[in-house]
Formats: C-alpha cells, structure tokens, sequence
C-alpha cells in the first residue's frame, strides 16, 4: 500500500471516531429524555400521561421504520441547512443523530423498564417527588444496564457512519468505498473492514467492563 | 390515647380485565398511638391494599382515612408528599437501591427531606448502629443476607424520625430464626421510640409475638379487630377461628362420635385438666389434637376431644370443662 492511502486510512480512523463520537453525544442528549419519557409516562407509570406517550412513541416509531440509507438521502436538504453543506464528516453527524436518536430512546425505555418497581414504591411512600424518583431512584438503578446499551449503540452508529461514506460522508466508509469498490483495491477494502471490526470489538469491549464494574448487584 | 388514623368506611374497587374487583369493603378501624397493629388474612384478603391505603399509595373509592386528623384524599400534592415522611414502609422484598451502598440507602429519606450531608452521615450512621449493622455502612446490599438487608430498610425507615411504621409482609421472606430476629427489633423500635407500627402479615406467629390489636381481614371485609389475647381466646368471626386454630387432622372414630374444642386461657393452661377429668368424674376423652403457644407471655391452648359415645357422659365432661372456666365449643366434621 502507498504512503498516500496509509495516510488516507489514518485520517478515515479519525474522522470516523470523531463522527460517532458527536453523532452519539447529540443522540444521547435527545434520546436519553426521550427514552425517559416514555418510560414515565406510560400506564401505571410515576408520571402516566397517554398522549404525551402516543406521540413520543409515533415520533420514535416513524424515525426508527426508516432504513438508514433512505433517511441519509431524505435528510440531505436538511443537512445542508443545518450545516451548509450536505458532505463531509461535519455533515454526516446530522443524519447520523436523527437515526440514533430513536434507537438510543428505545433502549433506555428498555434499561428502564428493567428495574424493580418496588424501588418506585419505596421512593413514593417516602415522600420523594417524580423528579426526584428519576434522578435519584430510576436512574441510578438502571446505570449499569443504560451503560451495556450504550456500547450497543456506540457500536451501530459506527457501523451507520461507514454507510454514509456513500452519499459523501467522510471516514472508513468513504475509503472502503472509493478506493475498495470503484477502484477494485482489495487490500484497502479488507484492511477499512478489519479497522471497522476492531473498533466495533474495542468499543464493546469498553462498555462492557465498565458496565461489569458499575454493577454492584 | 390519640389515634393515628381514622378510618371510616373505607372501600376500594379495582378494575381487572373489564370486571369491578371489591378489594376493600366498607372498612371502619382506627389505630392508636404506641400500639403495634396488626392486620391479617389469607393471601388475597385485601390486606396489602389496605395499608397501601394509610399512606395514599392507593386511593380509595369511597369512606376517609384520616392521619392525626387530617383526610388523606383532601391533602394536595406537595401536602401529601410532607405527609409521607412521618409514615414510613418496609416492604417484603426489601426495595433497597441496589446500585448504591448501605448507608447512601439509609441517607435517601433524609435528602429527600433536604438535609445537609454531614448531617445526614451521622443520623444514618447513628440509625445504622441501632440496627446492629454500622461496620457494614460501605457494603451493597447485594452482599448481604435476608435479615440484614431488612435491618438496613428498617434504618432506613427510621432515619426521618417517622409517625408510624409501616410494614407490609416484611418478614415473609425471611426464615423462622430471623424473622424472630427482626420482630424483636420492632419490639425495641416500639418500646424505645415510642413508635406506632402498623403490621401486615398472612402469618399468625407474627401477631402472636407483638402485637398488641388485630384486625382480620377475610375477602375485603373486616371480619374482627380486638385485643390479640381476646382474638386468640375466644374468636368469633369464621375467618378468624379459621386463623386461629388449626385445621383438625383426624375425624372420630365413628360415624355418630362427637367432636369439641376446648380453649384454655392464660393461667389454666398450667392445670393438668384431663387427668382431673378422669380423676374426678371417671369419664375418658379421646384426645385428636392440641397445642399451645404463647401470646404476650401468657399461655394459650387448644385441644380437640372425642366425647365418650353415651349423651349423658358427654355432659357430665362438659359441664366439667365448663365449671372449670375453659371455654368449650362443638367441632364440626368435614
């Protein structure tokens, strides 16, 4: 391989690590609420509200039915607005976040629903408010299973940023692409792939013994 | 004596799957200050709804429970919330935090409460040695056994100078030995602080060790509420006999034998009473059962006699039982 794609693959490993980096970030900070939100309000839930939980989950429901190839191109107006440009790293984190977002919601509605609700009870019959029973029962009890999901989903956005390396995004995708594909380099295809699989292995690896680490029970 | 609560008519209606459920029908009691309550019935009964019903958990349909005077069902949010502090629980599955240690579990209803920190430490810590488990305050729950998680919920319960305590089936989980374990400890929680416990239980031995009233709940009624040592020696209800004594294992010997319980009380338990029978009257019984225990210190008994087959030697040992004070009533045969 030339010096020119060692050093192509190298900057592809930043620029998909910083790609699934903030695209992760921005999901959790909208889904993590979302996620919440669902949680609580559901029925015989501390803050059971209907509509509020038929429209969360229309939102995420819709988001998620989405294949991601489709909602990369459905989003490229949308990008160009946000951002002014709809290719390159920058602009891939926008799609790349819309389509984690409700996948990051659902998994922590998941972690959530894990916990026991004799823990809610208890915080109820000790006079604590709904706010409170989230930030200081709920949560903390399911941190370690909110953690695992994490690295799941750390993991699939990975994989969802190689696949914007077809409409232009930046990152191993991208290389895999132009140079594995159009071009026929087989040792650039299997050595983005391989890259890809260690990162994805690293990253669940990570999460899983800081998860093991956390959980005290 | 002050009560602590009031209730009145309490009823309370379920929907389950289409069909209205009556869990709790017309319930009037109340429950006095320094006492240790208990309320019993077979599972099912509606007793988990209704001590749910003494801190708002559930509401109710119709009738009021009032704390210290105040209707439960009037308090507004934030009241209510206030309210709950002064009632503490502790549950059959213990319901710690378990992603957090001992002591952060006994220091939540203080935070809660809007303590400061180092004040907290030190109440919980002080809560934690009167437990018996203050060398265990950095451990999690995970690591500890039945009995000693329910010591930490009981600091816990106690760490915000509550009312009254609340205890729903909270040794139900746990062996014979322990449970022991834990109701002498909400012995010594009544005694010396002077606390109002309310306890829920499906098991007998329970309210024989310390409780002082009993309610029997049977399918959402009260069945009967009295003195323990009244309720033992001469129950009334049909849910309550059932409660009390046990089912008689063996039918008499013949188709036309006759059967009787005969129930002694306190101090006559120490009196051989069926060697004086023979002695004095000559007559014999066959005896099918009989146990005693103690309720408050004082012995308690029962046996089941077979009467001999002659209608008058039937009567010559009741009136026998009955000169003597013991309490005598027909069995009747399955």
């Amino acid at each position: 391989m030339s010096q020119y794609l060692v050093e192509a693959i190298q900057k592809g490993i930043f620029e998909t690590l910083q790609m699934t980096f903030f695209s992760a970030l921005i999901a959790y900070v909208i889904g993590l609420p979302v996620g919440i939100g669902l949680y609580a309000t559901a029925k015989g839930r501390i803050l059971e509200n209907r509509p509020v939980n038929a429209t969360l989950s229309l939102i995420v429901n819709v988001l998620r039915s989405l294949p991601f190839l489709i909602l990369l191109v459905l989003l490229i107006p949308f990008t160009r607005w946000v951002v002014g440009t709809s290719i390159g790293t920058t602009a891939t984190i926008v799609p790349l976040t819309i389509g984690a977002m409700p996948i990051v919601a659902r998994m922590v509605e998941a972690s959530l629903c894990e916990i026991n609700p004799g823990i809610i009870e208890a915080a109820t019959a000790m006079g604590a408010s709904s706010t409170y029973t989230i930030l200081h029962f709920i949560l903390p009890e399911a941190t370690p299973s909110l953690l695992q999901g994490a690295a799941i989903n750390v993991a699939t956005i990975l994989g969802y940023s190689a696949m914007a390396g077809v409409i232009g995004g930046g990152g191993l995708g991208s290389i895999a692409m132009q140079y594995g594909y159009y071009r026929y380099q087989k040792d650039v295809l299997w050595t983005t792939v391989a890259l890809l699989v260690v990162m994805v292995m690293l990253i669940q690896g990570i999460g899983a013994f800081i998860a093991k680490k956390k959980r005290k029970s | 004596m002050e009560n602590v609560y009031e209730l009145s008519h309490v009823s309370k209606t379920y929907k389950s799957e289409g069909k209205a459920v009556d869990a709790l029908k017309d319930i009037s009691l109340s429950i006095q200050e320094g006492e240790i309550f208990g309320i019993i019935g077979m599972s099912g009964a509606g007793k988990s709804t209704l001590v749910r019903t003494l801190n708002r958990l559930e509401k109710i349909n119709a009738g009021t429970v009032s704390f210290y005077g105040n209707d439960l069902a009037k308090l507004k949010r934030s009241e209510l919330r206030k309210v709950r502090r002064s009632i503490s629980m502790i549950f059959q599955g213990f319901n710690l935090l378990q992603q957090r240690t001992v002591i952060e579990n006994v220091e939540q209803p203080l935070r809660i409460a809007g303590i400061r920190r180092k004040e907290r430490r030190e109440i919980a810590r002080e809560m934690l040695r009167f437990v018996g488990l203050e060398e265990k305050e950095d451990v999690y729950p995970a690591r500890l056994s039945g009995g000693q998680k329910q010591r930490v919920a009981i600091a816990r319960a106690l760490a915000a100078d509550p009312k009254v305590l609340l205890c729903d089936e909270a040794t139900s989980a746990l062996d014979p030995k322990i449970t022991g374990e834990i109701l002498e400890l909400l012995k010594k929680i009544n005694q010396e602080k002077k606390l109002t416990i309310v306890i829920i239980t499906h098991e007998m031995s329970v309210v024989e060790k310390i409780c002082d009233r009993v309610a029997i709940i049977d399918d959402g009624n009260l069945a009967e509420i009295g003195k323990v040592s009244d309720v033992f020696s001469k129950p009334t209800s049909k849910a309550a006999k059932k409660l009390v004594y046990p089912t008689n294992p063996f039918d008499a010997s013949g188709t036309d034998g006759r059967l009787i319980r005969v129930v002694f009380d306190g101090t006559s338990a120490n009196r051989p009473f069926i060697s004086d029978l023979v002695e004095e009257t000559g007559k014999k019984v066959n005896i099918l059962s009989a146990n005693t225990k103690s309720v408050g210190g004082i012995g308690y008994g029962q046996m089941v006699l077979e009467l001999p087959k002659d209608a008058k030697d039937q009567e010559i040992v009741i009136d026998f039982f009955q000169s003597n004070g013991l309490t005598v009533t027909e069995v009747e045969q399955a």
